[in-house]
């Protein structure tokens, strides 16, 4: 197709919208980098905007020195890693047995399962449920108790159905495979793909999530990352800009904030070029084969 | 007479035949597959235990909640708790706000991901189209205490960049978490900045399954760009519109707690409290838990009611339909 002048301008405009749109959606995280190393000084007076300014980075010998984020780390790390394997065993659990025609009451338990999508009890009774099995301020309870996504389960299910031929079941069932062995030899590896997608699907809830953990959890000693971040980035502004607005002697707190962000980020960052990759799949695989 | 009940006797017996036979492949049916079952047991026992058991416990909504008691041992009440809210200074405050936040998020939140997509759909060079996609994907995956944090942060009344750069140019800084008028904006906005990128994958998706001789037919007709995309690219991608804008009407009421936790205070409840977080404050920070049960269930039996109409509409209108 020939393109007409108008055309043309039409794409270049376009063109340079779009880059103006990328760097808006960026801005603020360049801003918090610039600001976490600049001076207060060249904070205070605007003069950062969007490169450091006098860089030093005692902000962040500040906030790495601090112990509850290393401890909200740790324990970040810990419900992700141990919360997404669980998350991929329960969910293979399930939508294996689930992908099954022959499998007596499947009709029943995929409507006892998929009418959560529609119907939950809500958080009261949630947590209700929690305190009355005595779940409440423990470590297992952040693994199990979100241990499965039931429109994650149902992805998984559809790939089975699907992508995996049916006949490499037939051939290893004919020489006496068991239904194990056929998901452990054959069902597992064909799906790698699907795997790693809802495993990241899994790992970034785990890695962001602060709600629960902030309810179920008191001791500082359990707390994920999200929740002591939440205490020092959102909590400490509000309550330093209630007691006193002119408190320009204690300014540094500024830059910890901003150093505070990047440095719990980081993670992210490392992992987002994977993670783009397989949710852009992910999203795919979900709205092709709903 | 007599033959008839030879036959009937005949069809019972056929019929106890049929039953042993059905009971028989049942149990070869399990045998055959008892793995499956097993692998079950981990599954069903998360949905047993942590979504269907908390679902009895519902009942607290219609009971007064004692303590010691438990759920089980409590009175039942009736409808009072829901009376109670209706009745009470809190449900028009929080209806409205839920509605208006959903309002505001389907005119600007919802239009922004479409245009995204079809200003991407565009662009010739692929480098740009990865570039620009990467950066607004980004705010998807941090988390939404950070989203919060960097937010709270810039709106900061002594040292907030947005303040900063107010009082360069020479204006009064404003403290905007404080004022209830700016709340809807300031969570809209947002909002848009977290999931309008990831929004647009869907209808990236959608858009690349235009059939390309639909647009070559278009241009043989000598149908110019504009032609094209009103013609061509977006009756391609109405169903996905027209399904997530169900998905969006169904989840009206729906308006989530994690957010908007982080950036209220009370000073803006009168904008900012939603029916999701007035639950979490009267349920699980001030331990009210039948009235806040009561509440929630309200809450989610109106969303229901909300995604089954959403859906039927669009059913008879346009033909497309969630299910």
């Amino acid at each position: 197709m020939r393109q007409t002048t108008g055309e043309k301008i039409f794409i270049f405009i376009n063109n340079c919208f779009l880059a103006l749109i990328g760097f808006i959606a960026l801005y603020p995280l360049i801003y918090v980098a610039a600001a976490s190393m600049s001076s207060t000084d060249a904070i205070l007076t605007g003069k950062v905007l969007l490169l450091p300014i006098e860089i030093n980075f005692s902000s962040y010998k500040e906030v790495l020195s601090e112990q509850s984020i290393w401890i909200g780390y740790g324990n970040a790390i810990y419900y992700t890693a141990v919360g997404t394997a669980v998350n991929l065993f329960i969910t293979v659990c399930g939508a294996y047995p689930l992908s099954k025609k022959r499998l007596p009451g499947r009709k029943y338990i995929t409507f006892f399962v998929v009418l959560t999508l529609w119907f939950q009890a809500g958080i009261i009774p949630f947590y209700l449920n929690l305190k009355e099995m005595g779940l409440l301020n423990l470590r297992i309870t952040i693994i199990i108790a979100f241990a499965c996504s039931t429109f994650n389960m149902i992805l998984m299910r559809t790939y089975f159905q699907s992508s995996v031929p049916a006949s490499l079941e037939e051939a290893a069932k004919v020489d006496g495979a068991s239904d194990l062995y056929v998901l452990g030899k054959i069902y597992l590896p064909l799906s790698k793909p699907v795997l790693a997608t809802i495993g990241l699907f899994y790992a970034v809830n785990r890695w962001n999530g602060y709600f629960w953990p902030m309810i179920i959890i008191r001791d500082n000693s359990k707390m994920p990352l999200q929740v002591i971040l939440k205490k020092m980035i959102v909590e400490m502004r509000i309550e330093e800009t209630i007691t006193d607005m002119d408190m320009f002697t204690d300014f540094s707190v500024e830059s910890l904030i901003y150093a505070t962000i990047i440095i719990s980020i980081v993670p992210m960052m490392i992992a987002y070029p994977y993670i783009q990759k397989f949710f852009t799949k992910g999203m795919m695989i979900g709205a092709i084969k709903g | 007479m007599q033959l008839s009940t030879k036959a009937r006797l005949k069809e019972t017996i056929h019929k106890s035949d049929k039953n042993r036979i059905n009971l028989e492949q049942c149990i070869s049916n399990f045998k055959k597959n008892w793995q499956l079952f097993v692998l079950l047991i981990p599954f069903l026992l998360f949905y047993v235990f942590f979504i269907y058991k908390p679902m009895w416990g519902l009942q607290i909504a219609f009971k007064d909640y004692k303590l010691f008691g438990g759920i089980a041992e409590s009175p039942w009440v009736g409808f009072k708790h829901f009376e109670s809210f209706l009745m009470g200074p809190y449900f028009l405050n929080t209806f409205k706000n839920t509605l208006m936040i959903s309002l505001y998020g389907l005119i600007f939140g919802f239009p922004i991901p479409i245009f995204l997509a079809l200003l991407l759909n565009e662009v010739t060079s692929r480098k740009l189209k990865k570039a620009v996609q990467t950066a607004t994907y980004l705010p998807h995956f941090i988390s939404i205490v950070v989203i919060a944090g960097i937010v709270v942060n810039f709106l900061s009344p002594s040292n907030g960049l947005i303040n900063i750069i107010i009082s360069k140019f020479g204006g009064e800084k404003v403290y905007f978490l404080s004022k209830p008028e700016y709340f809807r904006l300031i969570y809209i906005i947002m909002g848009i900045w977290k999931e309008s990128g990831f929004g647009a994958i869907i209808y990236i998706a959608s858009l690349s399954s235009i059939d390309p001789n639909l647009y070559e037919a278009a241009y043989i007709d000598g149908a110019n760009k504009l032609k094209r995309i009103l013609q061509v690219t977006i009756p391609g991608i109405m169903p996905t519109i027209i399904i997530m804008f169900i998905l969006k009407v169904g989840k009206m009421i729906d308006v989530g707690f994690e957010a908007i936790i982080l950036l209220y205070q009370p000073v803006t409840y009168e904008t900012a409290d939603v029916i999701s977080t007035y639950v979490y404050r009267i349920g699980l920070l001030n331990a009210r838990y039948d009235y806040a049960t009561a509440v929630g269930l309200f809450n989610s039996v109106i969303s229901l009611i909300l995604v089954f109409t959403a859906n039927r509409i669009s059913r008879k209108v346009s033909e497309t339909s969630l299910w």
